[in-house]
């Protein structure tokens, strides 16, 4: 910690573009003791497509040991018979307002949108993120261990998403997941042209819109420019001659918003993209192209089916609802093989997301759903090929792939026990480890986190 | 006048199809949520749009045959209170029909309370929101007028529709009138729950022929309405917190109104008054988080806990109930996972939103019964179940809609 901000120092000193894994507002999320968990006789299926038939999961120091057939542990401090069980990653969902729109939804609550100017990269979704939103616990219920919390869609770039762990906190920062990118939020479409167009200010139309982006990434690209300036000739003052060099250069004034988007534009931040329509989603792929960015991806793309081939090629993950539809023109056109078309394409990438606090408590029935209708379009969709589009591509989308998302040795113990196969509407996560440690089991109260919010209000917890 | 009219040349128009086909649906597991319960192996006879006989090894010489092989036969889904064929894309204004809000307007047209609103001459069967829902297997649904901003708490009347594409009225008999109470309405009714009562209390007076000096709140219209209502009407209240349910249990006991409960978030905690005045609640199954102040007491457990105390249940959808009707099976699945009886899973969806709505002909697979069915893949509770046919009134529906249209077009390459 103390090297952390030493570090953050260093960089303020010499007024260096601050690098993502410098970012102030650090995360103080530790990972607690646990002792070691051996699962037996479980299908478990591992998030990479694979599926093992009774076998065994070992989880020790927060970490996924081994994952096999008659595994054995002296220390297991608990056993759980996994037969009839069903075991998965744990579930992420790379778009939830949880926190930002907390539950109930007062007006003191409506922390999702900055809706005074377009564009708003400035703004930082966990300074709106409030952890006492019921919302977390209903969401670790439904096995969700991860999750992105994003700023809504009014503003043509909204700001900074953060990625947290779910579990229980005071603070966000105890939530935040240590190391993952920031995700930046776009929104394409109706959403921005209604909010801004109906106060007579631009945008108004989708090719506003288009210009408001254009706009925002060529100041982006002035303001990288002046820091690679600043950057060279500060070199070459420290490399000149001590007598001879002159003042000391003076840093450009950091801008909050150029600074995300820089961040984006160099990679560090992940940009997430709200857009329903293929044309316009096109448009954004040749937007990014235009300023040399990458949309890592579009999120709703109710019409992502129509241009899956295009998304593969691009490296673009599908961001999508098993089933919403017409509820503005832009989501008209909605069907429910959306998922398992876009995952069919060579290298496709689709992901079940829930923008939902409902859906988000049963994102395996969202992808149970997805499945079921792209087997009936033809496809050969298993649940251990499907139970990807809500763990290892969700984890790829967020830049945290080399830490989650699979039951694979040496990865964070993120595990559910289900009670059954999850690709089933009776099924229910029965236990939800987080890093090794048990966040929630059905057959235990103690572990039924109830937000303070609740305090008073709700007469009786239930799972 | 113009109404009987059309529905006089729409009686030629379903007497011809009634006499389309007989169905033979052989070997079917018939979930009939009837008394007769679940029957394997079964056939259902279907002739003149009705169930003609249900048994074993049933023949018919001139029946188009469907083989069943074990699947499961359930009556046509009920889509819940929706405003299907009232709605076709939700964010634009002129394709919605569902709420009388001239308060909206600008500038602002006054309104008082109108009663006599009725939704159903807005119906659109053609709306290609239908045909998305019937391929899942809704069959009918309550059209429910909404008390919207710029509305009253008195949303208007609205009926069953039969989701044939063809029928234009809704059920006589399924009539009622929707009022909205609680937080949800407080902004309609001068930021207070109490001038609900007020209001209310104003409307019954003038009906009952009070007269006032000055404004009055009802049309002559509206009197005449909400006389029908008074005289043992049915009337839907959406309510959530269990205090507002007791007091609408109990105004509506003071002025003879029929009341159902719709929303009912916290009708669990007062399942045995429900259950002893033989109130029918509509839950959303899913609704378990406090969405306001009304909300504490939100559980996936609600349904379970009211079947339980004896009341009858039935579903609908919180949010975009029309375009996502096909969902409430998925709700209803989720109730049973959470302690509902499968059987009374199904019955929330089929016979007793029926029951409810006063529709007598329809929610049952049983001889006389319109024949409203869907075959089934598996499990109709289950979200990878799919439906694979659907009748309605004995004629075999399209299974094409929008949705499939494109599905095929942009069909992935092998």
């Amino acid at each position: 910690m103390r090297l952390l901000h030493a570090t953050i120092a260093v960089a303020i000193a010499l007024s260096l573009p601050v690098r993502a894994a410098e970012t102030p507002y650090p995360s103080t999320y530790e990972v607690p003791a646990s002792a070691p968990v051996l699962i037996r006789d479980a299908t478990v299926l591992i998030g990479n497509g694979e599926r093992i038939d009774e076998a065994d999961v070992l989880l020790r120091d927060g970490r996924i040991v081994a994952v096999g057939q008659d595994l054995a542990s002296a220390d297991a401090a608990r056993i759980v018979d996994g037969r009839g069980k069903f075991v998965t990653p744990g579930l992420i969902d790379v778009h939830s307002h949880l926190g930002v729109y907390a539950v109930p939804a007062m007006t003191a609550h409506n922390d999702g949108n900055e809706m005074t100017a377009p564009t708003t990269p400035g703004v930082w979704a966990e300074h709106s993120l409030n952890p006492n939103d019921p919302g977390f616990d209903a969401a670790r219920a439904g096995g969700v261990t991860s999750m992105q919390i994003l700023p809504g869609s009014a503003n043509l770039i909204g700001g900074r998403g953060v990625t947290v762990k779910n579990v229980p906190a005071t603070t966000y920062q105890a939530m935040k997941f240590p190391g993952a990118p920031h995700g930046l939020k776009m929104a394409c479409g109706e959403n921005p042209k209604r909010v801004y167009g109906s106060k007579g200010t631009a945008p108004m139309t989708n090719m506003g819109n288009v210009a408001g982006y254009r706009k925002a990434f060529i100041d982006a690209q002035d303001y990288m420019r002046q820091q690679d300036e600043y950057t060279k000739k500060l070199i070459a003052w420290e490399s000149a001659d001590k007598d001879e060099r002159g003042d000391r250069p003076t840093a450009p004034k950091t801008d909050l918003a150029l600074d995300t988007l820089a961040g984006a534009l160099r990679g560090e931040i992940l940009v997430h993209n709200h857009c329903y329509r293929a044309d316009e989603m096109a448009t954004m792929l040749d937007l990014a192209d235009e300023f040399g960015f990458k949309i890592t991806a579009f999120h709703h793309g109710v019409e992502a089916y129509k241009i899956a081939d295009l998304l593969a090629e691009k490296g673009v993950c599908g961001a999508l609802w098993a089933d919403w539809w017409g509820f503005k023109m832009e989501a008209l056109d909605g069907i429910q093989e959306n998922i398992a078309f876009v995952d069919a394409a060579k290298n496709g990438c689709a992901i079940v997301h829930s923008d939902s606090g409902e859906g988000i408590q049963r994102l395996n029935q969202e992808a149970a759903k997805a499945m079921a209708y792209g087997n009936r379009a033809g496809l050969d969709i298993t649940p251990e090929h499907a139970i990807r589009w809500l763990t290892a591509n969700a984890a790829k989308a967020l830049g945290i792939a080399d830490q989650v998302g699979t039951l694979e040795a040496g990865k964070q113990a993120d595990v559910v026990v289900w009670n059954g196969n999850p690709f089933s509407v009776y099924a229910k996560a029965e236990q939800v480890y987080i890093d090794g440690a048990l966040r929630f089991d059905r057959n235990d109260r103690s572990t039924w986190h109830q937000a303070d919010v609740m305090f008073g209000m709700q007469k009786e917890v239930t799972p | 006048m113009m109404r009987r009219a059309i529905t006089l040349a729409l009686g030629c128009v379903l007497s011809a199809h009634a006499l389309a086909e007989t169905v033979l649906i052989r070997g079917a597991r018939v979930h009939t949520v009837d008394a007769a319960g679940t029957l394997d192996d079964t056939d259902v006879l279907v002739r003149d749009g009705k169930i003609a006989q249900i048994g074993k090894a049933l023949a018919a010489p001139e029946a188009r045959i469907v083989e069943a092989k074990g699947r499961p036969l359930t009556p046509g889904l009920f889509g819940g209170l929706t405003a299907l064929g009232l709605e076709d894309v939700s964010a634009e204004v002129g394709t919605v029909d569902h709420a009388y809000t001239p308060g909206a307007l600008a500038p602002p047209q006054p309104m008082g309370l109108r009663p006599e609103f009725d939704i159903g001459y807005a119906y659109n069967p053609a709306s290609m929101v239908i045909p998305v829902q019937v391929a899942e297997g809704i069959t009918f649904t309550m059209l429910a007028p909404s008390a919207a901003p710029g509305g009253s708490l008195i949303g208007g009347q609205g009926g069953l529709a039969t989701l044939d594409g063809r029928s234009i009225d809704l059920l006589p008999t399924s009539k009622s009138l929707f009022v909205a109470l609680g937080s949800g309405a407080a902004a309609l009714t001068g930021n207070s729950r109490a001038a609900q009562y007020m209001l209310l209390d104003q409307a019954i007076r003038e009906t009952r022929g009070a007269l006032f000096e000055g404004e009055r709140l009802l049309t002559v219209a509206g009197r005449e309405t909400m006389a029908k209502y008074l005289a043992g009407g049915r009337v839907v209240f959406y309510v959530d917190r269990a205090i507002d349910i007791r007091r609408a249990l109990a105004f509506a006991k003071k002025n003879g109104l029929k009341p159902v409960i719709a929303g009912g978030v916290e009708a669990w905690q007062v399942a045995s008054e429900l259950a002893a005045a033989k109130v029918p609640v509509l839950v959303d199954p899913l609704v378990n988080l406090p969405g306001n102040f009304d909300q504490f007491g939100a559980t996936l457990e609600n349904a379970a806990r009211l079947q339980q105390a004896g009341v009858t249940v039935a579903f609908s959808m919180s949010g975009d109930a029309s375009h996502m009707a096909r969902k409430l099976r998925q709700t209803a699945g989720n109730a049973v996972a959470n302690g509902l009886p499968w059987d009374a899973g199904l019955a929330a969806i089929t016979a007793n939103p029926a029951t409810i709505f006063g529709a007598t002909d329809r929610g049952r697979i049983a001889v006389g019964q319109r024949a409203d069915l869907v075959l089934w893949s598996g499990d109709p509770l289950d979200v990878t179940s799919l439906a694979e046919q659907v009748w309605i009134g004995g004629d075999a529906q399209s299974m094409v809609s929008r949705q499939t249209l494109l599905r095929d077009r942009y069909r992935p390459q092998p």
